[in-house]
């Protein structure tokens, strides 16, 4: 277990240094790089540029400035935002909780419905109820996102007037529940293209469970066929899900980027996209690194959280 | 054999493929056929047959809703017709994600083989840098490239190869890693055959399967990609129409006009739905095993 502990914290690092890599050239190949937010200033002449550039070092050779910036990153030191000179780690810190709840409720509601079509699909498997749920999960993994938003909003906002169109709170109010009215939406719209992916995964990972030994012991035995289906059945295909959890991050931060903007969600996507617009690029380049690091996180918490479940896996 | 008598007989070897029958057989793969096809056609001859321009702006007819006319999808804020416009967008939309396709899927077996066929040392660095890739929501990564570098159609698309190409790699590393050890390789390295030619032409030929089903399955995601970015605002540019960015303004409209939004939405998910049902039926006739689900 600490073997592979180890093993595993090793390539996540290794990993980070080359997602760094890739984010520092992608900072610094930026036209004008670093200092065009100051080349835009008015009076700024080529002098105060220069020094600019030698108070930040940016006139030091790129492998050094590297090896600065990543010592930096490691104390905790993410530099600050152009447009509010805040470190970048607080002003990422102020958007987390809006995304973690959104991808929270949205990974709850793609679990809860996509286990239970994925699981019907397959003990009915060529049925009617499987062949429509085939089709629609590969509706549903086409349709964009922001699409669906918009449709939703559409409908739900304007001609029914169910749900607020954006937003996480009314002003003024906050409460728990004026939140949860605000996130129904967002949340359902992000869960779409998740139920689809949990689905089809279901789906293959109970059929594979179903025509195995014990499982047909478990019939045999008598047991109610209830019973074979939780215990027996759902308990087994659940296990690789929580791989997939882990899997699925990556597409779920690329839903919210999208699933914030078209509802005014205060997230990290909505944040990205206000950095990238003002070429606020040390918020960009820390969020590109958190998402990366929030991704190996949860990938190494699922295959943790697997070893710990399934009886048959040793970590080595 | 001379061309004539050569034709039907490679129609009729066509027709006898198990491959062809399998996927003909396939009702969701026809129909996913049809919709590209119909798609395409729409989009390469539309604009031929309707009476408007997709840039000519007509102040006097704007907000016109669907069906006013000749306008059979409406018009936009400017009065340019939708239909007109579509059309034009979806001609940009798919040649991106086409070439997209074909880009990051040379750029996926290119990476996939060596890394398979070497292993060790180059293996391991390629498949970790393809981790490395793979662990940044390439949404992300696309928005800041694409706001990094000056917008244009063949930069969006090299952008999004560049994003995309992972997948194929991993798939077809996996491939080249079981083909190696197979005999028709060893006879290969014992007649001193170069690497490069039993990676190419070889192993590759053995692999084509996988690689035609993710470059298929490619397109679909480069055609959500681009409309992803160009409804952000960082991709395609007006006035050159795309589905993405045709639905960029349509959000402060939706209630005045919501078919500005709904029509390309449609027309995208058409597309990509379309291309996922190709790809699926090809998986199935190319009796690719399932990687993924």
């Amino acid at each position: 277990m600490a073997r592979f502990l180890i093993g595993r914290l090793w390539q996540s690092i290794v990993l980070l240094l080359l997602v760094s890599l890739i984010g520092f050239m992608v900072l610094n190949l930026a036209p004008g790089g670093p200092l065009s937010q100051f080349a835009l200033t008015p009076g700024m002449t080529k002098e105060a540029l220069d020094r600019i550039a030698e108070q930040m070092g940016l006139n030091r050779p790129l492998p050094v400035q590297y090896l600065d910036w990543l010592w930096k990153l490691v104390q905790g030191d993410w530099g600050r935002s152009f447009r509010d000179n805040r470190p970048v780690l607080e002003v990422i810190n102020s958007h987390l909780f809006a995304t973690l709840l959104l991808m929270g409720a949205s990974t709850f509601l793609s679990m809860l419905i996509g286990g239970w079509i994925g699981i019907r699909s397959a003990i009915r498997q060529g049925s009617a109820f499987d062949y429509a749920m085939t089709v629609a999960c590969f509706v549903a993994l086409s349709i964009p996102t922001f699409w669906v938003g918009l449709v939703a909003i559409f409908l739900f906002s304007l001609r029914l007037g169910w749900l607020p169109a954006g937003n996480m709170y009314t002003v003024g109010d906050g409460s728990f529940s004026d939140i949860l009215v605000h996130l129904v939406m967002p949340a359902c719209v992000l869960a779409l293209v998740n139920v689809a992916i949990w689905a089809r995964y279901m789906r293959t990972a109970t059929l594979e469970v179903i025509n195995q030994d014990f499982v047909r012991t478990a019939r045999a035995k008598g047991l109610p066929p209830r019973r074979v289906l939780m215990k027996h059945i759902v308990g087994n295909a659940l296990l690789p899900m929580i791989t997939l959890a882990g899997m699925q991050l990556p597409t779920l931060l690329g839903g919210a980027l999208v699933t914030e903007t078209v509802f005014t969600w205060p997230g990290m996507g909505r944040l990205f996209l206000d950095s990238l617009g003002y070429n606020d690029y040390p918020v960009v380049m820390g969020l590109l690194m958190f998402s990366a690091i929030l991704v190996l996180i949860g990938n190494l918490l699922a295959d943790l959280l697997v070893a710990f479940v399934d009886p048959r896996i040793r970590l080595e | 054999m001379t061309a004539a008598s050569s034709s039907p007989a490679l129609r009729r070897r066509f027709r006898d493929n198990r491959a062809v029958r399998r996927f003909a057989r396939n009702p969701l793969a026809l129909l996913g056929l049809f919709m590209v096809l119909g798609l395409t056609v729409a989009c390469f001859l539309g604009p031929h047959l309707l009476p408007f321009d997709e840039l000519y702006i007509d102040l006097r007819a704007r907000f016109a809703p669907p069906l006013t006319g000749a306008h059979i999808f409406g018009t936009d804020p400017l009065g340019r017709d939708i239909a007109a416009r579509l059309f034009h967008a979806g001609q940009v939309s798919m040649t991106v994600g086409f070439l997209a396709m074909v880009i990051s899927t040379v750029i996926g077996t290119v990476v996939g083989v060596v890394a398979g066929y070497r292993g060790g040392w180059t293996g391991t660095v390629l498949m970790r840098l393809v981790d490395a890739f793979l662990s940044f929501p390439s949404v992300f990564l696309l928005l800041t490239l694409a706001a990094f570098i000056k917008p244009s159609p063949m930069t969006i698309t090299l952008i999004i190869a560049f994003t995309s190409w992972m997948e194929v790699a991993r798939i077809v590393e996996a491939e080249v890693k079981s083909l190696r050890e197979r005999e028709f390789v060893m006879a290969a390295r014992m007649l001193g055959l170069s690497n490069g030619w039993i990676m190419f032409r070889e192993i590759l030929p053995n692999v084509m399967g996988p690689i035609v089903v993710a470059a298929t399955l490619t397109v679909a995601r480069s055609i959500l990609m681009e409309a992803y970015i160009s409804f952000l605002g960082y991709g395609i540019q007006p006035p050159l129409p795309s589905w993405g960015n045709m639905l960029n303004g349509a959000q402060q409209y939706l209630a005045a006009a919501p078919w500005l939004a709904i029509v390309p939405g449609l027309a995208i998910t058409i597309a990509v739905t379309g291309f996922n049902f190709i790809g699926d039926g090809l998986r199935d006739a190319l009796d690719v095993r399932s990687h993924n689900g």
